[in-house]
């Protein structure tokens, strides 16, 4: 296993392997110090900067951070590497690519070729070599646009997942949430559901009432119910009405089996949910969750640290050509980030690693209890992320998830993004807002929709 | 419909969810109050979390039943600590250990801050008494009251009480809605190591739609006495129970 070396002032350090330069030239975060893989001081990070900066992006291609033999998910990175697109980089260093990345001569169309060239890993090491500002500037122009029954991802577009959870799974509970965020004109990436209870009847009838909903309406959007990807494969062979398999997932084999899946089931789910062809403009059908910290508490690391395995992930997701992809960034608990500088950093990371690599990249805006941060620290990154173009937040009723326990983004938190930024739904969704009277921006009088009408619609008259 | 009947109607199907909808045909920006509740909630979450428990009110409260109590500590020293490192929430400071003697009782009781020290302050002692009375059988042993930790920190505190069975009442991650939910964990020959799959959990134990004290002894009491049957807790044991009240859906 190849040793690195870098000298900082008058130190000299040594990192054993590929892995511990990554973890030492991380930004601080408490998942890397939890799992003693931090850098030991600030110079000694800057330092691990240095040397990754020297390092030739062909080293990725050499050497892996967690072992071919032993993981699929590297088995799936080396395998499906795209010599030609990496040619044009094939000579720089990590330090090149950043260089590269933020010239004019990296526009839209350059990084959408380069993206099957580069690897997970070397996203990931480039990032480390970037600010905040880098990170927002490049994944600007990144376009990854994605259909299923709209078009998701344009430029000047912010789409949102209405996510209107219910702690017992009550279906009015669902629909009074669910016409919350109509009304503020959320729900185009998806409606989509964590259900409280995983029993199949319960995921089915949910998603028969958000079809139902859907074909009365007339609506151009999609549903899902976020249930185990087995579970939504035996819902498909039953009948039940389909649009988007979800699945979390993480970037080692390991990890993913302490989700209870693997490669191949995620294949069978998008084949499985492609064949019905339910969509209407396109068929990505695919839904993901990612987070940084999730192989750690599954106890599957491999000594790689956190942002670098989660870049893994989005090399499992990009293999299924996903309809949506997003980082869970705060949920996963302040053992992993531990505050709002964290959370941000990592939400910005996570959506520039996935946009490079060509993933439909949304991002959940979102903070547990115990983590150091608050309304202002989610101000600040939905902000960036608009900024950086994200393809679309979750948004639940009053930011409020009363069935998880943590806060999201609201429907109003995505108004506001709209509303600063001149950013528009889909634009399917948004001809269908329009001939509904329903969250129309701009100024003069507007006519009110007829909530009258759509109480009874959906079935909530008393 | 006019604009006038508007908040009937909203204040109608508010009702159908506890979820904080606004229902706003304007679509306009959140109003001042609803930023103020919210932020009000978060303060009650933080200081939840933040606050120390209140132990002198928890052990009053046993021995004012007749139980010992065993004051210990984890390895983490700090809330910040706590907070950082769940390994180190996991293990008995070594003074703590050292004050536990083997008494051998049928049942290891701790009570444990967790996330919510509300949660234990309002409900703990109040769920001691609650399943000490509903098993008149069954000894325990001296009520371990736990600062910093984590479920996993039973294990060692039952272990080194020789105790076949322990009991934790932990503070559960608070909410926006419900800051004093109080969780239960039961497990068979506890040690250190013992896999979560090996546990049973009786969780959102609180007063706010919650499991009530006589739902959750109940399903307690069923449980203790039937990992004493099946020398085991975990996936093996389950409630079957007919209408028995769920395991993971309290009401």
């Amino acid at each position: 296993m190849p040793v690195y070396f870098a000298t900082a002032g008058h130190e000299r350090y040594r990192f054993e392997s590929l892995a511990a330069l990554l973890a030492a030239a991380t930004p601080a975060r408490s998942g890397d110090e939890l799992a003693g893989l931090a850098a030991e001081s600030e110079v000694h990070r800057v330092a691990a900067r240095f040397a990754l900066a020297e390092l030739p992006l062909a080293e990725f291609l050499n050497e892996s951070v967690v072992p071919y033999e032993d993981d699929e998910v590297t088995r799936l990175i080396v395998d499906s590497h795209d010599r030609a697109a990496f040619a044009p980089v094939a000579a720089m260093t990590v330090g090149d690519l950043r260089d590269w990345l933020l010239s004019d001569a990296a526009d839209g169309a350059a990084l959408a070729r380069l993206a099957p060239g580069l690897t997970p890993e070397m996203v990931a090491a480039v990032s480390k070599l970037m600010r905040n500002q880098d990170l927002i500037a490049v994944a600007r122009k990144c376009q990854v646009i994605t259909r299923f029954r709209n078009t998701i991802g344009g430029a000047g577009r912010l789409s949102t997942r209405l996510q209107p959870n219910h702690p017992a799974d009550d279906l009015r509970g669902i629909a009074v949430a669910v016409l919350d965020g109509l009304l503020q004109g959320a729900g185009d990436a998806v409606i989509g559901i964590n259900p409280a209870s995983d029993n199949l009847s319960n995921c089915t009838e949910i998603l028969k009432a958000l079809d139902d909903l859907r074909l009365d309406f007339d609506m151009p959007m999609q549903s899902c119910v976020l249930t185990h990807v087995t579970n939504t494969i035996e819902i498909i062979n039953a009948g039940g009405p389909v649009d988007l398999p979800f699945q979390s997932i993480a970037g080692t084999e390991a990890a993913n089996r302490g989700f209870g899946v693997d490669l191949a089931v995620l294949g069978e789910a998008n084949d499985a949910a492609r064949s019905l062809g339910r969509g209407t403009v396109g068929n990505n059908v695919m839904y993901f969750e990612t987070g940084q910290g999730a192989p750690l508490s599954a106890d599957a690391h491999h000594g790689v640290d956190q942002q670098t395995l989660e870049v893994r992930a989005y090399g499992v997701a990009r293999a299924y050509e996903p309809l949506l992809v997003n980082t869970v960034v705060g949920f996963i608990g302040p053992e992993y980030l531990y505050d709002g500088k964290q959370v941000i950093r990592a939400g910005l990371e996570d959506h520039f690693c996935g946009k490079l690599l060509g993933l439909p990249m949304g991002v959940d805006v979102c903070y547990t209890n115990h983590v150091e941060a608050d309304q202002d620290d989610m101000d600040t990154l939905m902000t960036l992320l608009a900024a950086a173009g994200v393809n679309f937040v979750i948004c639940v009723p009053g930011s409020d998830d009363v069935m998880l326990s943590y806060q999201s983004l609201s429907f109003e938190d995505a108004t506001y993004l709209r509303r600063t930024f001149g950013l528009r739904p889909a634009p399917e969704f948004e001809a269908w807002l329009a001939r509904m009277d329903l969250a129309q921006s701009g100024a003069g009088p507007r006519a009110l929709p007829d909530l009258g009408g759509l109480v009874q619609r959906m079935g909530l008259s008393s | 419909m006019s604009e006038a009947e508007f908040p009937d109607v909203v204040h109608r199907l508010s009702d159908l969810t506890p979820s904080r909808v606004r229902l706003d045909p304007t679509g306009s920006a959140a109003p001042l109050s609803a930023v103020l509740d919210f932020q009000l909630s978060h303060a009650r979450a933080r200081d939840a979390i933040r606050s120390p428990a209140d132990w002198e009110g928890i052990t009053d409260a046993l021995t004012g039943q007749g139980l010992e109590v065993l004051d210990l500590h984890s390895q983490a020293e700090t809330r910040d600590i706590y907070i950082r490192r769940p390994d180190l929430g996991r293990r008995l400071a070594a003074d703590s250990r050292a004050r536990i003697a083997a008494s051998a009782p049928d049942l290891a009781i701790a009570i444990v801050d967790g996330l919510s020290a509300t949660a234990v302050s309002t409900h703990a002692a109040n769920m001691v008494r609650a399943i000490a009375g509903a098993l008149p059988e069954i000894a325990i042993g001296p009520v371990a009251l736990v600062r910093e930790g984590r479920v996993a920190i039973g294990d060692e505190i039952a272990a080194a009480m020789q105790a076949p069975l322990c009991l934790v009442l932990i503070g559960e991650r608070p909410g926006l809605s419900v800051s004093d939910s109080l969780g239960a964990y039961l497990t068979w020959d506890p040690k250190p190591g013992t896999a979560d799959s090996r546990r049973n959990c009786v969780s959102n134990i609180h007063g706010r739609g919650g499991l009530s004290y006589d739902r959750a002894t109940d399903l307690l009491a069923f449980l203790i006495r039937k990992a004493r049957e099946l020398g085991a807790t975990g996936v093996a044991l389950k409630d079957d129970r007919p209408s028995g009240p769920a395991l993971s859906a309290p009401d």
